[in-house]
């Protein structure tokens, strides 16, 4: 019974926080309602026991792409009027196709069946599984190929970000690394021999301090 | 109990909801990247119910090769639409007309 409340409680402010994402005048009030809908989408994962993508999906969505997201909309300076204009244009259109998708999902769950026998409840799991273990077995051995593709995927899209939005500004002073490595000694530097010469005052009794000064001079 | 059908009833309001706020904000490149999370959501959503209903977890391995594609993609997304504000100091999507499609 505890399981079915929070089950409604949760589902009621998945859709409310959706509702929020998509009619809020405000971008920022947006990615907000859309961090609160992948909150409680891990709560209602956590409730049917995939404990594992219930963290992977706070850990990455939440603590990541959610983040990068309010970076971009506080970054920008959107004119959000301009943007809203004739925001009502194709609401009615809109609604009416959103209306049409749950009423024909909701028919075909309900009412025409699935094939499979969906009124049961889950399978209950043996004492002491453990979810993130069962998963990183399958994951490092059946699909052990895809995971190194989903890193290389991830490889790509760092180097594709950071070379879309790198800026080389003209007239800015930087450091090249490559050129400082590649440069040579004799390229810089030039030894020049400079016969050596009686300083003026080295016969004086004068002493040290002329001394020191032809030692210094000298190449 | 909660079943099968109660997850599923939940993704398609999700999903739903998603197409409606891509009719809606159709002009916000940001808000339309927002609306493909919400769907990839309840996609997700789909796969891990019948994953779990059907006791098979190669479900939860898929949604997890998902939510990577869509960190990409989401990543890749905001960089374009950065260097796009920058050249062009908008992003709505009326303006985008360059290649004349």
């Amino acid at each position: 019974m505890l399981v079915e409340g929070l089950f409604y409680a949760f589902s009621a402010v998945l859709i409310a926080a959706a509702l929020g994402v998509v009619v809020t005048r405000n971008p920022v009030h947006s990615a907000l309602c859309l961090v609160l809908c992948f909150f409680t989408s891990a709560a209602i994962w956590l409730l049917i026991e995939a404990e594992f993508l219930a963290i992977v999906l706070v850990l990455v969505y939440v603590g990541a792409v959610m983040v990068l997201f309010l970076f971009v909309v506080m970054m920008l300076d959107i004119n959000v009027e301009e943007i809203r204009r004739g925001f009502t244009r194709y609401a009615w259109l809109g609604w009416l196709t959103a209306f049409a998708v749950i009423a024909q999902l909701v028919g075909v769950f309900w009412f025409r069946g699935l094939g499979i026998d969906a009124t049961g409840g889950m399978a209950t799991l043996p004492a002491g599984y453990s979810n993130t273990r069962e998963l990183g077995k399958v994951l490092y051995t059946d699909f052990v190929y895809p995971f190194e593709l989903a890193a290389v995927v991830l490889l790509v899209a760092i180097i594709a970000a950071i070379s879309l939005t790198m800026r080389r500004r003209p007239g800015l002073k930087a450091q090249n690394i490559s050129r400082q490595v590649a440069v040579r000694s004799k390229d810089r530097v030039r030894l020049i021999k400079v016969p050596s010469q009686p300083a003026p005052g080295a016969e004086s009794p004068a002493g040290n301090d002329a001394a020191a000064s032809t030692k210094g001079s000298a190449p | 109990m909660i079943t099968l059908q109660h997850l599923l009833t939940l993704s398609s309001i999700l999903f739903a909801l998603a197409v409606a706020g891509i009719f809606l904000n159709r002009k916000n490149v940001i808000l339309l990247l927002m609306c493909i999370e919400l769907m990839l959501l309840a996609v997700n959503f789909n796969f891990v119910a019948f994953s779990r209903f059907l006791n098979d977890l190669d479900g939860q391995v898929f949604v997890f090769f998902v939510l990577t594609v869509a960190a990409a993609e989401a990543a890749i997304g905001l960089a374009i639409l950065v260097v796009l504000f920058r050249e062009r100091r908008s992003i709505n999507v009326e303006d985008l007309n360059t290649m004349k499609g």
